[in-house]
Order: C-alpha cells, then sequence, then structure tokens
C-alpha cells in the first residue's frame, strides 16, 4: 500500500509548472527520466504506469499538461491514476478551463488544493464542492475566523454540507447514452454495447433523501412485480456516485442516496443487448482512377417512429488527411471539413423519422500522398443526437421521490 | 449554474527576473504594509516553483509566519517545507509558531500546523512535533484526527525509534475504533504503511476489529475505501464462513464509479474465494464478478491499462470468470497501443474452440493494421491460438497464408516465424503453405525471420524439390549472416544431406568447414565438428538423432509462474500486478527488515522468508555448480538439435574467471556515520565473479552491542550500478565480523558523467548503528563483459575511425618476459578478448585485443609483444576516449610485478 510520493504538473516540453513533494523520498529531478521516456520517445509506446530503478511512475495527459505520480513503494496504481484525473478535475472545475496558463494564475489556489487532496501520498478530499468551501479564491478570502474545515470534509456524507438553502428548490434529470457498434461490410451488427449516463442538476435545500425507480428487470424480479415484456431493462452493470448507498442497492435495489449540490453524474450502466441503430448511415468511397479525387456518397436513414424527430444531428465521417478543395452537395443541413480532426461534419438540425437523405462530398488529392493515407479508411464514422423522451436501451424514470425534513414541496 | 470565470492573475508574481531581487523582496517581506508583504511572500513562492534558490530568504520568509491571514500562513509553511532541509538552524525558528498553531482554537490551523510540520523531516523538528501530535490524535475535531493519523506514519519514516517508544502505534491502533470513519481509513492506511516498513503485521486484522472496518467502509469517502479494501485484502478469513460474509459485506462495492475501489473491491473477494470450496458460493461470486470487470474496459485508458494488467492475471488465476466475454477485449480504432496489445493476449488466453473462428476474423483485421508493432503482435497472436487450439489450426493457416499473399514486408516476416512454430507444433500438416512461403524468401532480412525459413526448408528438405538450391543460395553469404542464421543453416544443410545426399555433398562439406575451419565462434564449429563426425562414423545413427522426433511446443508464453500469480492475486491493483514482478523486485526503497529477524515467528512472513531462501538457495547451487557445468549439458543439447531454432541461444559462459580478490579496507571503524555514531568497519572489493559484477564486503563491529538491520544502497555512478538483490547478512556480534557479497547489475542508477579514474562507487551501508558512507575502488575490468570479442569485420571498421590521431600508446612493464600466449591468457582474465594476431618481423607478435563495457564501448588495443623483453607495447584505440586511462590502469596492474 501507501500513495504517490510526489505530484507534478509538467508542460508539453517535460518543464515542471508546479509540483508537490509529500514524502520527500524521490528526487525531484526525476521529472528528467520522465521526459526522456515520455516526451523525447519517438514511438508512443511508452506506458501510463512504469517503473524504472525502483521509482514507479504513473501519468496522464490533460490538455497541453501532462499529471505525473511518482512512488517508490508497491502502491495502489489505479488509486493513484483515478487521483490523477480527479485532481484535474477539481483543478478544471476551479479555473473553468485547466491548462498551463490557469495554473500560474492561480498557482497559490493549486498549492492549496495539492496540500488538502492529498496528504502524505494519500488522496484526503477531492469533492470540488467541499473544497470549494475553505479554499477559496481570492475575491472570497476568508479571515482565520470564518475558516473551518466543513464538517462534511470527515462525515459520512462527505459530498454535501449543512444548511444549503435554495429559494426555487429544482432537480433536473437527464440520461445520456453512448451507443458503440461494430458493423461488418455487409451491414450486420457484430457488437452493440450502450453506455448509459444519469446526470442530475441538483437545487435543492436542506438534506434531502431522495429515491429513483428505473424499470430495473432485476428489481421487478426482486419484488414479484410482473411487468409487461419489454417494458423492464436489465443493466448488466451500473456504477453509482458516491452518495448512493451502495449496501442498500446491493440488498433490494433500491436507489436511495443524499445528492450534492449542483449536476453531477448519479450513475452510469452498461447493456449489451442486441439494438438496431437509430440511425443508419453508409458510406461509399470512391478514390477515382487518377488518385487525384476522392468522392463520398453518404446515406442517412432513420430508423425510429416518424413521429419522432432527432435534433442536433451530426454525422461525423473520417477522410484522408491530405485532401483539398472540398465541395459538398446535400438536400438537407450544412456540411463542414475540419482539417484537424481529418473529417467532415454533416450536421441536420432536425431529422424525421422513416426518412433518408443523400449528401455528397468530392476533395481533391495532392498528387504525392501522405504517409499512412489509408489509414482514414480504418476510422470509424460516429453518428450525435438526441431524442427528447427516448432512450435507445429503454431505460426509463419510473419516480423521483424526495424526502426533506422541512417538507418543501416536490416537484419531479 | 452560472460558471463565474476566476481569474486570479497570480501569473504576475511570475514576472520579476531582474537581478538584485532578492535584496528587494527581503525588503518588502519586512513591509509593513501586509499586502504587500503577502505579495512578497507570493514572489517569493513563484520564483521557487520555478525552480530558483530562494533559501537565501528564510529567516525573512518565516518573520510573516505569525499571521492570522490563513492564505498567508500556508504560503509560509509551504516555504518552510520545502527549504527546511536546506536551513535547518532556522528551521528551529519556526517552531515555536508550529507549536501554538497547534493548539489554535480552529481545528483548520491545527490540522495545517500537525500536518507540515509532519512533512519537515528533520530529527530536531520531529521532537517538537511528538507532544502536539499526541494531543491531537485526541481532539475532539475530526477533521485535526485524520489528519494526526495520517502524520504518525510521517514520523515513523523519520524516526522509527522515536515512534515506537512514545507509543505512537499503540495510539494508530486506537484510532481504528474512532467514530469517524474518515479517522479510521487513515488510520488503516497508517498502520499499513508502517506495517511494511518494518515488516511486522501491525494491524493485526482478526474477527474482532474487520467488523469495525467494514462499518467504515460504508461510510467513509471513496479512498478511504480503497485504503480499508487494501487492508482487508492482507487478511486470512479463519473459514469459508469467515470468507463468505466479508465478501457479502465487499460486493456492494463493486457499484462504486471509482475504479480503484472496484479494482480493490475485486481483489478481496477473490481472496475470499480461495477460502470457500462450496461451488454455488464460488460461482455466484464469479457472477458477480464479471460485470464490474467489463466495465472497467470503458474507463479512461490508463485505468484500462491497469486493469488489463490485472485481467490477466484474474484469467489465469479464475479462468472461468471472463470465458464467455472474449468479444469484450476486441480494440477499439482509437484505444491506444498499449491497451491494444494487452487486449490481444488477454483474447489469445481467453480463445476456445468456440469462439477461435471470431478471434481469428479479428486478429486478421488487426493484421492489415498501419501499427507495425501491433501488426507483428497479431500475427503472433494468430500463431499463439494455432498452437493452442488443434481445431483451429487450420483456420489459422488461411488466415496466414492470406496475409503471407500481401507481401507486406514484416507481415511475411513475421508470419515465417508462426509458421514454423505452427510446424513444429503439428508436424508434416498444412504444407500448402510451403510454396508461398519460399515465393516470399527474399523478402526475409530479419534474422529470427531467416533462421525460421532455414529450419523449415532443412525440416521439409525431402518434400521441397529445389530446398537445396534455396538453402545454396545463404551458404554464399555464409559469413556475413547472424549466429542464429549461422547455426540454423548448419544443421538445415545436414538435413537436406541426410535426406538427399546424392546431390548435396558438395554443400554439407562447403558448410562444414565454413563452420569448423572458417568461423570464429566456439559454439559454431563445436556444432559443426559434432555434426562432421557423427556423419563420418555412422550416418544413420546420425539420422536417428537429427531427424529424430522433437518434443513438442506449447504456448505459454503468457503464463505467469504459479507461485508468483498466487502473490499477485492478493496485490491486484498494486504496481506489482501492474508489472508482473514481485515486489521486492522493484521497491528498493530501504526498509528497517533486518534480515536477523526470528524467522518462522511471524506467520504471514513465512512465505515471504521462504521464498526468499529458495532464491539464496538457487544462487548458491549456482554458484557451486560453476559455469561449466551448464555449459556442458545445453552444449550437448544443442548439438543434437533436439530444441529446434527455439533454443540456439548461445550459451557463452566459458572463460570466466573467478580471480581471489584482495579486499582492501574502505571504511575505519573509527570513521563516525551519519548520526557521529562510530564502531563499524568495512573492508571491500568490487570484481567481477562468475561474470556478475559482486560487491565483496567484510563488516566488522567495533561497537559494544550487537549489529543487525543492514541494508545497502549505491549513488548514482557512471556506469549505473545497483544492488541487484537485498543485503543478506545476519546479526554481528561486538567483536566479531561477516563477509557478504552483493551482486550489482550495470546500468540502472546511471547518473550521466563521466566515469573518474580510479573508478569509484559510493556506498552506504545501513545498520542498527547507524548509516555510514564509504568508496569503493574498482578495476575497469568490472565493467567488461565476458565473450565479447569482436569479429575482425567489426574490429577494422572502428580500428580505422578512430586511427593513429585518436591513439594511446602506452609502455606497460612486466613482472617478467611472456611470450604472447601468456598475455593473451592474463588479459582474457579481465576479459580482455583476443581477436586476431599478427607476425612482426622482428620477431615480436601483435596481438588484436578488444574489450567491451556493459554500456556498449568498446576498446581495441594493438598489444605488441617481443621476446625477451619485458615490457608490452600497448596502442590503445576507442571511441570513448574517457576509458583510455582507465584501460591503461587496468592493463598495467595486471601485468605489473
Amino acid at each position: 500500500m501507501a500513495g504517490a510520493s510526489a505530484v507534478f504538473i509538467m508542460d508539453m516540453k517535460g518543464k515542471v509548472i508546479i509540483s508537490r513533494n509529500y514524502r520527500g523520498e524521490v528526487p525531484m529531478n526525476i521529472t528528467e527520466r520522465f521526459q526522456q521516456h515520455v516526451i523525447d520517445a519517438e514511438d508512443a509506446t511508452t506506458k501510463p504506469v512504469f517503473c524504472e530503478d525502483g521509482i514507479s511512475f504513473a501519468w496522464i495527459q490533460y490538455n497541453n499538461l501532462y499529471l505525473l505520480a511518482v512512488t517508490q513503494r508497491n502502491s495502489n496504481a489505479t488509486l493513484i491514476v483515478a487521483f490523477l484525473y480527479r485532481l484535474a478535475e477539481v483543478l478544471r472545475d476551479y479555473f473553468n478551463e485547466l491548462e498551463e496558463e490557469s495554473i500560474k494564475d492561480n498557482f497559490v489556489i493549486t498549492y492549496e488544493l495539492l496540500d488538502e487532496m492529498m496528504d502524505n501520498g494519500y488522496p484526503q478530499t477531492t469533492e470540488v464542492k467541499i473544497l470549494r468551501e475553505y479554499i477559496k479564491t481570492q475575491s472570497h478570502q476568508l479571515s482565520v475566523e470564518q475558516m473551518r474545515p466543513p464538517t462534511a470534509v470527515t462525515n459520512a456524507v462527505s459530498w454535501r454540507s449543512d444548511g444549503i438553502k435554495h429559494k426555487k428548490n429544482e432537480i433536473f434529470l437527464d440520461v445520456v447514452e453512448r451507443l458503440n457498434l461494430l458493423v461488418s461490410a455487409n451491414g450486420s451488427v457484430l457488437r452493440s454495447e450502450i453506455l448509459g449516463a444519469l446526470k442530475m442538476k441538483s437545487y435543492l435545500s436542506g438534506m434531502p433523501e431522495l429515491k429513483l425507480g428505473l424499470n430495473d428487470k432485476l428489481l421487478f424480479e426482486a419484488t414479484g412485480r410482473p411487468v409487461a415484456k419489454g417494458k423492464s431493462v436489465e443493466m448488466e452493470d451500473i456504477k453509482f456516485h458516491q452518495c448512493v448507498q451502495l449496501a442498500r442497492f446491493e440488498n433490494d435495489r433500491t436507489i436511495s442516496f443524499i445528492p450534492p449540490d449542483g449536476e453531477f453524474e448519479l450513475m452510469s450502466y452498461r447493456l449489451n443487448t442486441h439494438v438496431k441503430p437509430l440511425i443508419w448511415v453508409e458510406a461509399v468511397v470512391d478514390p477515382g482512377h487518377s488518385r487525384s479525387r476522392i468522392e463520398y456518397m453518404i446515406k442517412a436513414k432513420s430508423q425510429f417512429k416518424s413521429r419522432s424527430v432527432a435534433n442536433n444531428v451530426e454525422i461525423h465521417i473520417p477522410v484522408p488527411s491530405d485532401v483539398d478543395s472540398p465541395s459538398f452537395k446535400t438536400s438537407i443541413g450544412t456540411v463542414r471539413y475540419i482539417p484537424d480532426q481529418d473529417c467532415i461534419v454533416w450536421s441536420i438540425k432536425q431529422f424525421q423519422g422513416q426518412k433518408d437523405f443523400i449528401m455528397t462530398a468530392n476533395f481533391g488529392l495532392p498528387s504525392v500522398g501522405a504517409e499512412n493515407r489509408d489509414a482514414y479508411m480504418k476510422a470509424p464514422m460516429s453518428v450525435k443526437f438526441e431524442i427528447p423522451y427516448f432512450t435507445v436501451s429503454g431505460v426509463t424514470v419510473r419516480y423521483l421521490k424526495i424526502v426533506e425534513k422541512s417538507g418543501y414541496q416536490a416537484l419531479a | 449554474m452560472v460558471a463565474m470565470r476566476q481569474k486570479q492573475n497570480d501569473g504576475k508574481f511570475f514576472q520579476t527576473t531582474k537581478r538584485g531581487e532578492i535584496q528587494e523582496l527581503k525588503e518588502e517581506l519586512h513591509a509593513n504594509d501586509k499586502q504587500k508583504q503577502k505579495d512578497a511572500v507570493k514572489k517569493v513562492i513563484a520564483n521557487m516553483t520555478v525552480g530558483k534558490d530562494v533559501s537565501a530568504l528564510f529567516a525573512d520568509v518565516v518573520n510573516c509566519i505569525q499571521t492570522d491571514n490563513v492564505e498567508l500562513k500556508k504560503l509560509v509553511y509551504l516555504y518552510v517545507m520545502n527549504y527546511a532541509k536546506a536551513q535547518p538552524e532556522l528551521a528551529i525558528l519556526a517552531i515555536n509558531t508550529f507549536r501554538k498553531d497547534a493548539t489554535d482554537p480552529n481545528p483548520l490551523i491545527r490540522s495545517l500546523a500537525v500536518r507540515t510540520m509532519g512533512c519537515i523531516r528533520l530529527d530536531q523538528v520531529t521532537e517538537y512535533l511528538l507532544e502536539p501530535l499526541r494531543r491531537c490524535c485526541q481532539d475532539h475535531d475530526p477533521y485535526v484526527r485524520k489528519t494526526s493519523a495520517i502524520c504518525i506514519p510521517k514520523v515513523y519514516d523519520i524516526n522509527p525509534e522515536l515512534v515506537d517508544d512514545q507509543g505512537f502505534v499503540d495510539i494508530l491502533k486506537d484510532l481504528l475504533g474512532d467514530g469517524n470513519p474518515m479517522v479510521v481509513a487513515n488510520a488503516v492506511a497508517g498502520l499499513a504503511e508502517i506495517s511494511q516498513t518494518c515488516g511486522k503485521d501491525l494491524l493485526d486484522l482478526d474477527r474482532g476489529n474487520i467488523p469495525k472496518l467494514l462499518a467504515a467502509l460504508n461510510e467513509c469517502n471513496e479512498w478511504g475505501q480503497v485504503f480499508i479494501l487494501d487492508a482487508l485484502a492482507t487478511y486470512e478469513p479463519t473459514g469459508p464462513n469467515d470468507a463468505e460474509s466479508i465478501s457479502e459485506r465487499v460486493t456492494a462495492r463493486l457499484s462504486h464509479a471509482n475504479p480503484a475501489v472496484v479494482l480493490t473491491a475485486i481483489k478481496v473477494i477473490l481472496k475470499c474465494m480461495e477460502h470457500t470450496e462450496n461451488p454455488e458460493v464460488l460461482r455466484m461470486l464469479a457472477k458477480k464478478l464479471n460485470p464490474p470487470l467489463v466495465t472497467l474496459l470503458s474507463s479512461e485508458p490508463e485505468v484500462q491499462y491497469v486493469a488489463l494488467r490485472n485481467i490477466r492475471l484474474i484469467v489465469q488465476r479464475r479462468p472461468g470468470i471472463l470465458a464467455s466475454d472474449v468479444k469484450m477485449f476486441f480494440c477499439k480504432y482509437n484505444d491506444p497501443i498499449y491497451v491494444k496489445l494487452e487486449k490481444v493476449d488477454i483474447m489469445c488466453m481467453l480463445v476456445s474452440d468456440k469462439n477461435f473462428d471470431q478471434v481469428l476474423l479479428e486478429l486478421k483485421e488487426y493484421a492489415s493494421g498501419v501499427d507495425v508493432e501491433f501488426v507483428r503482435k497479431s500475427v503472433r497472436s494468430i500463431g499463439r491460438v494455432a498452437v493452442k487450439l488443434e481445431r483451429a489450426c487450420e483456420r489459422a493457416m488461411n488466415v496466414l497464408l492470406e496475409l503471407i499473399e500481401t507481401k507486406v514486408n514484416y507481415v511475411v516476416q513475421e508470419s515465417c516465424v508462426v509458421v514454423k512454430d505452427i510446424f513444429r507444433k503439428y508436424p508434416s500438416r498444412y504444407e500448402q503453405v510451403l510454396s508461398a512461403l519460399c515465393e516470399s524468401m527474399e523478402a526475409l532480412d530479419e534474422p529470427e525471420a531467416k533462421a525460421s525459413m532455414i529450419w523449415i526448408l532443412g525440416e521439409y528438405a525431402g518434400r521441397i524439390d529445389n530446398a537445396d538450391e534455396l538453402l545454396e543460395s545463404f551458404l554464399d553469404t555464409f559469413h556475413d549472416e547472424p549466429l542464429l542464421v549461422q547455426m540454423q543453416l548448419l544443421t538445415a544443410i545436414v538435413k537436406l544431406f541426410l535426406q538427399k545426399p546424392s546431390s548435396t555433398q558438395d554443400m554439407v562439406s562447403k558448410v562444414l568447414q565454413c563452420a569448423t575451419e572458417e568461423s570464429t565462434n566456439h559454439d559454431l564449429r563445436d556444432r559443426g565438428y559434432i555434426y562432421w563426425r557423427l556423419l563420418a562414423t555412422n550416418p544413420e545413427a546420425t539420422k536417428r538423432v537429427v531427424l529424430g522426433d522433437k518434443p513438442s511446443i506449447r504456448d505459454d508464453s503468457q503464463y505467469i509462474d504459479k507461485n508468483l500469480l498466487e502473490k499477485l492475486s492478493t496485490e491486484l491493483s498494486l504496481m506489482s500486478s501492474v508489472y508482473h514482478k514481485y515486489a521486492d523486485e522493484f521497491v528498493t526503497r530501504l526498509t528497517l527488515t533486518s534480515s536477523g529477524q526470528e524467522r518462522g515467528a511471524e506467520d504471514d512472513e513465512e512465505d515471504d522468508g521462504n521464498r526468499a531462501a529458495d532464491r539464496r538457495r538457487e544462487v548458491q547451487e549456482e554458484l557451486e555448480r560453476g559455469p561449466g557445468a551448464s555449459n556442458g549439458t545445453s552444449g550437448g543439447l544443442d548439438l543434437l538439435d533436439l530444441g529446434g531454432v527455439g533454443d540456439d541461444s548461445p550459451s557463452q559462459r566459458g572463460g570466466v574467471s573467478v580471480s581471489s580478490v584482495q579486499k582492501v579496507q574502505v571504511l575505519p571503524s573509527t570513521q563516525a556515520g551519519q548520526h557521529g555514531q562510530q564502531g563499524f568497519a568495512v573492508s571491500a572489493a568490487f570484481a567481477r565473479q562468475r561474470g556478475t559484477p559482486t560487491l565483496m564486503m567484510t563488516f566488522s563491529n567495533h561497537s559494544s552491542g550487537p549489529l543487525s538491520g543492514f541494508a545497502i544502497q549505491v549513488n548514482k555512478n557512471p556506469f549505473g550500478f545497483a544492488p541487484k538483490e537485498q543485503l543478506v547478512c545476519s546479526e554481528i556480534q561486538p567483536g566479531s565480523s561477516s563477509e557478504v557479497s552483493v551482486a550489482m547489475a550495470p546500468q540502472q542508477l546511471l547518473s550521466n558523467t563521466a566515469p573518474s579514474s580510479p573508478l569509484l562507487l559510493q556506498v552506504a551501508i545501513k545498520t542498527s548503528l547507524d548509516i555510514f558512507y564509504f568508496h569503493v575502488q574498482f578495476d575497469l575490468s568490472v565493467v567488461l563483459v565476458e565473450n565479447a570479442a569482436l569479429s575482425r569485420d567489426d574490429f577494422t571498421p572502428i580500428w580505422q575511425r578512430v586511427g593513429e590521431a585518436g591513439q594511446k600508446m602506452a609502455i606497460i612493464p612486466m613482472d617478467r618476459p611472456l611470450d604472447s600466449e601468456m598475455v593473451k591468457s592474463r588479459m582474457a582474465q579481465d576479459n580482455i578478448c583476443y581477436v586476431a594476431q599478427r607476425q612482426l618481423e622482428d620477431g615480436s607478435v601483435a596481438l588484436y585485443t578488444s574489450a567491451q563495457t556493459s554500456n556498449n564501448c568498446s576498446v581495441l588495443a594493438e598489444v605488441t609483444v617481443s621476446p625477451g623483453s619485458s615490457s608490452l607495447k600497448v596502442a590503445i584505440r576507442t571511441e570513448t576516449q574517457v576509458l583510455i586511462p582507465l584501460y591503461e590502469a587496468l592493463v598495467s596492474k595486471r601485468f605489473a610485478a
């Protein structure tokens, strides 16, 4: 066990912007080693956790920064990597954007956060909403008398403080699902996986206790409730925000929690069911004989009920990295070429069900081909859209109960 | 929620770079204006942040410590923490404030004081920390208690005796029963760390305190849960019931959003599974572990990597858990390469008769990708699937055939190696691939691929019509080929001759001549002679030997040794589980574990102890056997070609010298250690022993009490020597001494500086008395590797490149006149290898020698030996000029009277 010896935040050249030595075990010039291995290395094969001379390095990249932790012991690797991600998240939340400039502009706070979030290499309080209560940005400096550690830091409810007050008690709930599909050349779906998340925005006063009911198949089975076929969903794996009482869920599958204030992700889940894609996109690519032009014909077809409408549809199609002079023709929406992502984006504001549309794109190609020009052929297409009150998996929220001592009127 | 733009603009503090700024800052620090003072401290911290030394301002910054502005106080504390080591006397100045702050009415300040004092790693400061720390452990505020709990291991790290004497371990144990979950979690972390350092289990988990931990597990924050779960994984359940009740309480953690909680919980459950045999329970637990493991594959790539390394262990330990989920490990287009490589390995582990079709299809897809490393790995994996599953072999061969037809160079080369493996496993099948391979033979330029192809040609000489022509084409360039290819070619042509004796007589004599007369390599020469003699005496018997059945091969390249696996299964999520290594192989940090500790007294330590003892015994046995023995056996097998291509690794252990070495005193007993203690003396020598650089030492105890707790550390050095193993030395009684030797590995602790002359190794020995430092002088021969003679072809270009200009002439006096053979053998003792010789007109002999250092620098020399003369003329040429004086010193020493 044991955590990190030191944490560094570095720029892309490996220059340390800020660092904190927690245990004084590892020389601070150890970043030179890191630089040799990660930044100067020609190929990008350096592993995210590696060991050299008895010193373990664990690192992540965030925007134009490297976050690195080192240790000399047999520490918990997952803990360290997860902490680095959390550190990045907290700093981003504090400074709006996490980058070299924002850290330099806020180095005093960064030091304070590094001091509070980790002690002797062990992560401590990393809940940004709680940290904000006693580590303030300059404009809201507190005097010593006012400044106390929030009880939440050590409480069982470590993510919410007492005495929160909102004029209007509101709570919002969004279900966002991502569908990963692997489709063979003949159009059959080889693999499909749904990754879903329930996002909440909570502006409730006091210490409310919430209970969420989903059409969870296992819950229905457990309670012996008869359900119509197709009305329940079997989620393969569910991950909860730390506010959810896991033991309770384990016992009777009730999702019961005291929410943190503000935005958070309540849960995420995964399903492996075979689904019919809602919008089916086919691409025909004609590289031409002369290899001087390339032509795309994209067909998009909506496979949901004609009553429904998908909003803000964005279809990303990969193209070779060295195409030029794009020209597009489409009956609906707009098309843009985004050179730094090597793709074209076809945006359709509203896409009705049971329709299909065609877009064609034309590019010139330089006679001398770029290296790896063919890489685009392997890159996947992606489609983003929203359909209100609809989920691919069929997950629905049956109820959200709010109980609070003061007894305010719940809105859900 | 409206996010507020918080422009702090602290960036301006970085902008003072004028000269004389230290003086300027000094004045500002003494300003009466509080805001100005605070800005000055910020400037100081900004300077510290960019790496400028502002320790000169210590007294002035400490002057600002008495403030009621928390932000300023934190900055001053941060400063003190950073520079206390540089200014230990001044650091004492801050102590009173620290002590005062530790009794501050504000819990935040009390914690801050304790936390910071713990980070100042000075004995003087630590002494003053003890009282406040003891008080803060009983503080009524849990925030202060949790900070104090984590502070105790800090003190232990600085001064373990102090912690023991002052009863802090017991205080920490009491905190395990604290009412606050975070205090409990930090106490667990603290005790676990101290246990690890001192090698005793202080957590002392039993059925009495386990419930307390399980209760805290439900209430503390995510990180605290990890600390507790990590500790639970070290607990051995008393029986199935105990194990089941723990796993029941832990399974809820599998739904946590934090991957560290999930993976650590999985570790605890796997441990519990070891203690239950009820198949029903095992199946239920396995079913529960599957979804969270799969979900870890959708986390951040770095977490995925750690998870995948762990999954490899889990799949080997409990294959049932993920048996039906091979699809989950199919690579995504945008997975980073390190994730893809791990996934492919796991796919090969999970492949079965049910899913091999899908897996092979997937691998074929990867093999037509763009990343060369990944493509190669995929092709190799196709071979592994074929070797593992007989039913998959046909399909795999077809895939390989398609890949060979793509004519992509590296794909073909890799396929060639794979096909060889498949032929080894399933002889005389799938011969349709032979023609395709023969067609693409020109493309092969990598030694392994070439050697594989030649092996196939030899093995199937009877069925490939033009095998003789094909083999002959290699023969013309015999001497340019690497050894691997030469060996294989020799064997293949002998095989060919045995199958088609009539037409290949010339070829076989030519290859035997190349191997025996023209080659300088012993292994090749010996193998050539054996074949020659076999063929000369009894061709029929030769057939039985050379063309005999070979033992079948198995794919266990990905499988981890059983003992290691068992250990790692209890260390999931830790660094060791990522590297697949025992922790003590990479944790070089000095621990206080003394080797003199009574063995067997600690039950849970027994395993480790035994393992270490086993390893020591193995090393000992190997040493006793000596190099000759192992050379003999492996050499014999080699010649009979029982191992196929695989075991052609040249066994180069001959000519290793074990010279008796004279130790010299390096640490007199009157020299004090780090803390001023005397009475420990060391004589040492650093030399190569049986091919391994070894530091040999004699420890003498001149103090009044017994010495124990030995550990070694060396400073960074030009050749990067670092101890390969722990220092093993039992307790030394007063007045007696003990011999120890430590094998060292080069290229570990590189200092990136040029070597000094003479070469020195700085060593620190930790004992129960004190830490002692000394230098050990050593010769260049320590870094010269065995049997590294350059071939003539390699020698000449270097010799010419350096030229006369870079040459250094030296006249080396000898104790008595020697002839060239004696000079050769003397130089060989220092691993200076003979390359060639030339007779000069005046009757003297010019010897050409080469020596190679462990970091691949060559030193060449022309040594002129004149009959009757008692000196040598040595012309040294090397591209690494700094080695010249060292080389000269080495040769002088060897020949000196």
